[in-house]
């Protein structure tokens, strides 16, 4: 990636939806760019487009048009295997509900993004052991989800969204699930991994709470970015 | 490592389901197990049968006898190197549900023909002293108590009267697979009590058994028996042992089809079993899938899993399914007595059953791991919550 270039820039970039043989618009000629190392929070009512744009940032769902650049590489090119390699390395995911495989530890839930990496299972060991001791977790590592608080649940997934270093986090509605004084710890946890690390981190919510934390918001109405 | 360790906790993650689709399997493998063990049961004979041996019978039908002094004509055939006779006797020990193979022979040269019957020549010895003497196989006589000395009367259907004969030698098998249940006694005892009974019917044979010099003659030495006596009182129909055998298996060949078509339903039912119970797995999992596509896994890794899944529960199955086939099919047998003379799960069938659990893992895994590989990761995703 060039000094310039932004971590993620956006042209033009339109989607729709098919819904009982009606074409329904969700992202309509968005055109924004994100710098890197920037915290930015997407706000919006329901069905805005926030979560759609969000998971073409991610690289999990397709634009019908436009231009979608992510650390300089053009990822509408890219083919599903091609896709699916460009997340491993440079996408770091933390969902609402956490998504943690449920009979894995959270040693073993850090770990798994590593197994697309070819590292030694102890070189494996020793950078999960790391994540975790900056998320909190060092004394819960071998805990599974259903033995943890939803706040640690969503700290271990933060801990596997840095596993591998990526260039970007991407957050939806990462503090949706949890009780106040929870979100608070996850908002702190993300606000020191933009702070401190540099990570870029795009985040999805309805939460003005939250969003507080970013230090940009966007805002998405009826699939046109309002601001 | 890792990837085991998944599909085994997944494997887990669902006790009972899986305990339960466990014990399916492990009923339809060693159902299936037995039943091809019957199947092969019905087949020893043929399968055991020597290539060297001719067996003569009667051109019309098995049941009519052919004269004894057509010995002396057989044997001076070129390339038959000895004759001997048998008559089945079809006596009944004690009550008709008693049934075992018993053979009126001329021992000297029938039991040599069989070196497969392995007597102790002290015992051989006895027997062929004794014209009222018998021999017995190692299963007959522990199904019925017999031991050495002991009289055994058979109550005669085709020679009628009452019959004793006494136990002077037991065979054991060569192999486990050698038939050890028939009851074989002096030809030269039935005749002469036939010939006081019932002259008409004496110097007479049921089958004359031939064993040929060279194997690769077998085909014109038949031929040339059959050309001996035909036009005869008493035609020839000369073939090998096996073809012998077989022709009286293919008298019940609906029963071992019918048996055969069993065994494979068996597996059918479990297969659609077991391919519900991963289509249910899958289903479950469409948010998990969709997550490990999202950080970057492909299909492979998710066809690895459901795949790895399925195998690891048809295998365990299978395994606990194979391990009780040996003592069910020992108790099977016992309690068959000796109706099916060998009943041994043989090497093929262990095969078999593993190969039926590699067909069922992989088939029940095919529709889900093709779900999990197009599953769209936006909509997976939704499924969590």
């Amino acid at each position: 990636m060039s000094q310039s270039a932004p971590a993620v820039a956006i042209r033009h970039l339109t989607k729709t939806y098919r819904r009982g043989g009606q074409v329904v618009p969700v992202l309509e000629d968005i055109s924004f760019d994100i710098a890197a190392g920037d915290f930015v929070a997407l706000m919006g009512p329901s069905g805005s487009g926030k979560s759609t744009l969000l998971n073409l940032i991610a690289g999990i769902d397709r634009p019908d048009s436009g231009e979608l650049r992510v650390a300089d590489v053009d990822i509408m090119q890219l083919d599903e295997a091609g896709l699916a390699d460009w997340r491993a390395r440079n996408v770091g995911f933390i969902f609402q509900f956490y998504n943690l495989m449920p009979v894995l530890t959270a040693l073993e839930n850090v770990e798994l993004p590593l197994l697309l990496t070819g590292l030694a299972a102890r070189d494996r060991r020793e950078r999960v052991e790391v994540a975790l001791g900056m998320v909190g977790l060092s004394d819960r590592m071998t805990h599974y989800p259903s033995e943890l608080s939803g706040g640690q649940q969503q700290r271990v997934a933060i801990a596997r969204a840095i596993i591998t270093d990526p260039t970007i986090l991407v957050a939806d509605e990462p503090t949706g699930d949890l009780d106040r004084a929870s979100a608070d710890d996850i908002l702190a946890l993300m606000d020191r991994l933009n702070g401190e690390l540099g990570k870029t981190i795009i985040m999805v919510t309805h939460d003005p709470h939250a969003a507080q934390r970013a230090r940009r918001t966007r805002h998405l109405e009826k699939g046109l970015l309002t601001d | 490592m890792y990837l085991l360790k998944l599909i085994l906790r997944n494997a887990l993650r669902h006790k009972l389901r899986t305990l339960l689709t466990v014990l399916g399997l492990l009923v339809a493998i060693l159902s299936f197990g037995l039943l091809q063990t019957v199947v092969d049961a019905w087949y020893t004979g043929a399968n055991s049968a020597a290539p060297d041996r001719l067996v003569i019978r009667s051109a019309v039908s098995l049941v009519v006898p052919l004269p004894v002094h057509y010995r002396d004509k057989i044997r001076a055939i070129d390339g038959v190197r000895s004759v001997a006779s048998a008559n089945w006797f079809a006596g009944v020990y004690q009550e008709p549900k008693n049934f075992f193979p018993q053979f009126a022979i001329d021992p000297a040269t029938y039991l040599a023909m069989y070196p497969e019957y392995r007597i102790h020549p002290d015992q051989l010895r006895d027997f062929m002293r004794d014209r009222k003497g018998a021999v017995v196989g190692r299963k007959l006589a522990d199904t019925y108590g017999f031991k050495l000395g002991d009289v055994v009367p058979l109550r005669g259907t085709i020679f009628a009267g009452n019959w004793e004969f006494v136990v002077r030698a037991i065979y054991e098998g060569a192999t486990p697979k050698t038939d050890t249940s028939q009851f074989f006694f002096h030809w030269e005892y039935l005749n002469e009590t036939v010939r006081t009974r019932a002259p008409q019917r004496a110097n007479q044979v049921g089958v004359f058994v031939v064993q040929v010099r060279d194997v690769s003659r077998a085909a014109e030495i038949s031929a040339t028996i059959d050309a001996q006596f035909r036009n005869s009182p008493a035609e020839t129909l000369t073939e090998t042992e096996k073809a012998f055998q077989i022709g009286f298996i293919k008298q019940t060949e609906a029963i071992v089809i019918a048996i055969r078509i069993v065994s494979f339903v068996v597996i059918f039912i479990i297969l659609a079993v077991m391919a519900n119970t991963m289509a249910m797995t899958a289903r479950e999992r469409v948010g998990e899938h969709a997550t490990l596509k999202a950080l970057g896994f492909g299909p492979g890794f998710l066809g690895g899993l459901i795949y790895g899944e399925s195998l690891t529960i048809a295998f365990a199955g299978a395994g606990l399914g194979v391990l009780l086939t040996f003592p069910v099919a020992d108790w099977f047998g016992a309690k068959m007595g000796t109706l099916f003379p060998v009943f041994e799960v043989s090497t093929e069938t262990v095969w078999l059953q593993f190969a039926c659990a590699l067909v069922v893992g992989v088939a029940a895994a095919v529709v889900p791991a093709w779900r999990a590989a197009r599953v769209r990761i936006v909509e997976g995703l939704r499924a969590v919550g």
